[in-house]
């Protein structure tokens, strides 16, 4: 026992001392803090350089605190700095220095026009944002809203609350297609944000983007935005003195979430505990048995060799890629892409509730079948493959993913 | 009946059924027991079998009776889980720190799977030396360590318009509060060298969404920090690993995690996530911006909606969590009767600035209905003001920023729901 102590003891005596700084002791109803001290200790980093060794100097000139436990000293950077890290070359700051400014810092060079803008658009966009900037689902809408921001329901788009043009190239630019960033040229996303202002009717579609012409393009709602003013309006307001007793004569219920009956597992709260036993239960259950169906599955798969497993967890990386558009696996269900459960072996086009390209309906009702060979063609060139195709994507280079995503989709065959 | 395994492993099932009936016997402190209390008089198994070694579980994890403590999502509310936002089960945590794998998480491209050893932090723009640091040459600045709450600006934005989800996790889940290690970024700032044009930064995160957000030079120079480590181990990925900003009691979008690029610029840069996202829409279509700081606010836990209470009539505690953006929260006020009569619940733990408190207020319950609220003052003089407050200056449209007193309808059985009062 003694012995453990002494082990032990260092240890919480350290767990203490991080705490320390600025420990309330517990049971205090009000707690005056001291504003936050920062001493002035300037420690001379000459220990922390390469150069110097052994000569740890601590140059103390601060004055002599009374509460010293609550002592957080102000580190500092020593004389000629740290020397950590190094120069950044020009060419690696031109490759992450992209973003742009409202006041135009940070375009590129070239252009692009509307009609040029759409195509891409249609190929890249419209799946989540719909052909009009309308959206799918809820993925953002970038078009219309006019003259809703004030009203029951507003809708923030491009044209009805962007304040700035910048924000559009900057944004695409940096981090879109979804899924796929920084896949477009400069001129791609010229010619993008030039369909994105058009959708909002805020260019014509003659209209050609480039770092010239960008000043000229008006956002309507960029005199709405102002600055964080609850320093004026609220803190005032909201620090005088709280009412303790007798505060009011009557208390209604007016709004009850239960009438939305909209959380997720919602209601049973009386029995919120044992359900969660039995969740528990339940999973325990299931892990016993997914451990059995593995163990199973391990026989089978010695007897079939049907998929190499190394290779499909590699295909599950690769399988990022997709992720944005298509779902695998247990509940996966069609998003901007048909789920992809039992996909090798099945009719193209066949996944029902999915709303497919005429041209992926055609080679199905044309008794095309997605089999390794046939998704492994696809996917290295989908529109070579199947001109037509409403899959965006531009296929995969390596042949090597292919095989890998492949092995993949084929161990999800449920 | 004393259940004795031999031989073969006791299933987990029969654990827990054992544990459930011996549990639902005991109702209401001071009741005669009828009969004797078999989770004393059986031998558990546990009393009597080897449990596993110290080499079945390297990385520990929360016993399995534990298993419904879990982050959750809302499915209705994003189009995709990969841009989407889960919660913090704070009606199963105490104290002040949230667990690393329980911390909210909110990505706007999935989590980045960042190889630490191909991750780099530069500094550029309006600096003497534009520069590039490894994680290797961040750990050797020097470091601080502070407890801080991460609260998204969106917390509790679903309930503008009345009481709407069932429950204080995704009521107010969008929080955790976690002790970082990291390097103040005036460090690191100065030793690239802010030139004095340099008014603003952008931090930029490494993930497919290219997270930036404009940040003042002041509260750069301040107190954030580049953070490696929480609550003592590395970031999680999902928490920005290897690397995250911390903007110390502002809006946790902010918070830019994979860091991996600062820029020094003499403007704001107005990008998507402080136009289009972060700006609170006021009622006459208006917009407030750059609505950095977290006003003060607080929740009770339990009893919510998810933790009812379900022990009948009789002493009881009630706990919940508060924090403010300005500072400490030394007073917590709550209310068992809608507002009418407040009283002044206790804090136990560290009160430390911009980060969460946790307080207590223990009562007898009469089994009648309860309408619980709290209040949080924090150490400016700010009072957490009700939902109505706050429509009254904002509207119903901000979506952001919705600090008002929530309140929890108990009836007679102890079941809690999210209600709104007159």
């Amino acid at each position: 026992m003694s012995k453990f102590l002494k082990i032990l003891a260092p240890a919480g005596a350290g767990a203490l001392g991080v705490l320390g700084s600025a420990y309330m002791l517990a049971d205090q109803f009000v707690v005056d803090i001291p504003a936050p001290v920062r001493g002035s200790i300037v420690v001379a980093a000459n220990a922390a350089t390469e150069d110097t060794t052994g000569t740890e100097e601590a140059s103390v000139s601060a004055e002599p605190m009374a509460e010293i436990e609550q002592v957080e000293m102000m580190l500092q950077s020593p004389e000629g700095g740290f020397s950590l890290g190094r120069e950044a070359l020009s060419e690696e700051v031109a490759a992450w220095d992209i973003d742009v400014r409202p006041d135009g810092l940070g375009l590129p060079e070239g252009s692009g026009d509307v009609f040029m803008g759409e195509e891409i658009y249609l190929e890249n966009c419209a799946m989540c944002h719909g052909d009009f900037g309308e959206a799918i689902g809820r993925w953002p809408v970038l078009a219309g809203g006019e003259g809703t921001l004030d009203g029951e329901d507003p809708v923030k788009t491009v044209g009805s609350y962007w304040p700035y043009a910048s924000t559009i190239f900057d944004y695409i630019h940096r981090a879109m297609p979804f899924g796929n960033a920084q896949s477009l040229t400069d001129d791609e996303v010229y010619a993008l944000t030039a369909y994105v202002l058009y959708l909002n009717y805020l260019v014509e579609d003659d209209f050609v983007l480039n770092r010239e012409t960008f000043a000229e393009v008006p956002m309507p709602n960029q005199d709405n935005f102002f600055m964080d003013d609850r320093a004026e309006v609220e803190l005032g307001e909201f620090s005088k003195e709280a009412c303790m007793e007798n505060c009011k004569d009557t208390v209604e219920i007016v709004k009850r979430a239960r009438v939305l009956d909209v959380t997720p597992e919602a209601a049973e709260s009386d029995e919120t505990q044992e359900n969660a036993a039995e969740e528990t239960t339940e999973q325990m259950a299931a892990a016993e048995t997914t451990q059995a169906v593995d163990e199973a599955s391990e026989e089978t798969t010695d007897a079939t060799d049907a998929i190499d497993p190394e290779l499909a967890a590699a295909g599950e990386t690769v399988f990022r890629k997709c992720r944005a558009c298509h779902q695998v696996g247990e509940g996966a269900s069609n998003r901007v892409g048909p789920h992809l459960n039992a996909i090798i072996g099945r009719s193209v086009g066949s996944v029902e509730g999915f709303r497919y390209s005429s041209a992926m309906q055609d080679a199905g009702g044309g008794g095309l079948v997605w089999s390794e060979e046939s998704l492994g063609e696809f996917l290295t060139n989908p529109r070579d493959f199947l001109a037509g195709t409403k899959m965006s994507f531009a296929g995969l280079r390596d042949e090597g993913d292919v095989a890998a995503i492949i092995a993949y989709l084929g161990s999800m065959s449920e | 009946m004393v259940k004795i395994f031999k031989g073969s492993k006791p299933s987990r099932r029969s654990f827990l059924k054992g544990a459930l009936a011996a549990g639902g016997a005991v109702t209401g402190a001071g009741l005669a027991q009828a009969a004797p209390d078999t989770a004393i008089t059986e031998l558990q198994p546990w009393n009597q079998n080897l449990g596993d070694g110290v080499d079945v579980s390297p990385y520990g994890v929360p016993s399995e009776f534990e298993a419904h403590v879990q982050r959750k999502n809302v499915e209705w509310l994003t189009a995709d889980t990969v841009s989407s936002i889960n919660f913090t089960p704070l009606h199963e945590l105490d104290g002040i720190l949230t667990p690393n794998g329980l911390c909210f998480e909110r990505h706007h491209a999935g989590v980045a799977e960042v190889d630490p050893a191909k991750h780099r932090l530069m500094i550029n723009g309006l600096v003497d030396k534009p520069l590039v640091f490894t994680l290797q040459d961040l750990m050797r600045f020097p470091r601080e360590n502070h407890v801080y709450f991460l609260e998204c600006a969106a917390n509790t934005g679903m309930e503008w318009r009345g009481a709407q989800l069932n429950g204080c996790q995704f009521t107010h889940g969008m929080i955790h509060n976690v002790m970082y290690t990291g390097v103040p970024l005036r460090l690191i700032l100065e030793e690239a060298g802010v030139k004095t044009n340099g008014k603003w930064v952008m931090p930029e995160g490494a993930d497919a969404s290219a997270m930036t957000r404009s940040v003042p030079i002041e509260k750069a120079m301040d107190d954030c920090l580049v953070a490696f480590k929480m609550n003592g181990e590395a970031l999680r990925p999902e928490q920005g690993y290897p690397m995250r900003l911390v903007v110390p009691g502002w809006e946790g979008n902010m918070w830019i995690k994979w860091l991996r690029r600062i820029e020094v610029g003499d403007m704001p840069w107005h990008h998507r996530e402080e136009t289009s996202k972060y700006t609170d829409l006021l009622e006459n279509g208006s917009a407030r911006r750059f609505t950095w700081e977290m006003d003060a606010k607080s929740v009770i836990t339990n009893p919510s909606p998810q933790a009812p209470l379900n022990h009948g009539k009789g002493h009881t505690v009630l706990t919940g969590v508060a924090w403010s953006g300005r500072g400490t929260v030394p007073r917590v006020d709550v209310t068992l009767d809608g507002g009418k009569n407040w009283h002044q619940a206790r804090i136990s733990g560290p009160s430390l600035p911009m980060s969460m408190h946790r307080f207590y207020f223990e009562f007898d319950w009469d089994g009648s209905p309860l309408l619980l609220q709290s209040r949080a003052h924090d150490s400016t003089g700010y009072v957490q003001p009700t939902k109505d407050q706050l429509r009254v200056i904002r509207g119903e449209n901000s979506i952001y920023h919705n600090n008002g007193i929530q309140t929890w309808y108990v009836n007679e059985q102890g079941i809690a729901e999210n209600v709104e009062i007159s």
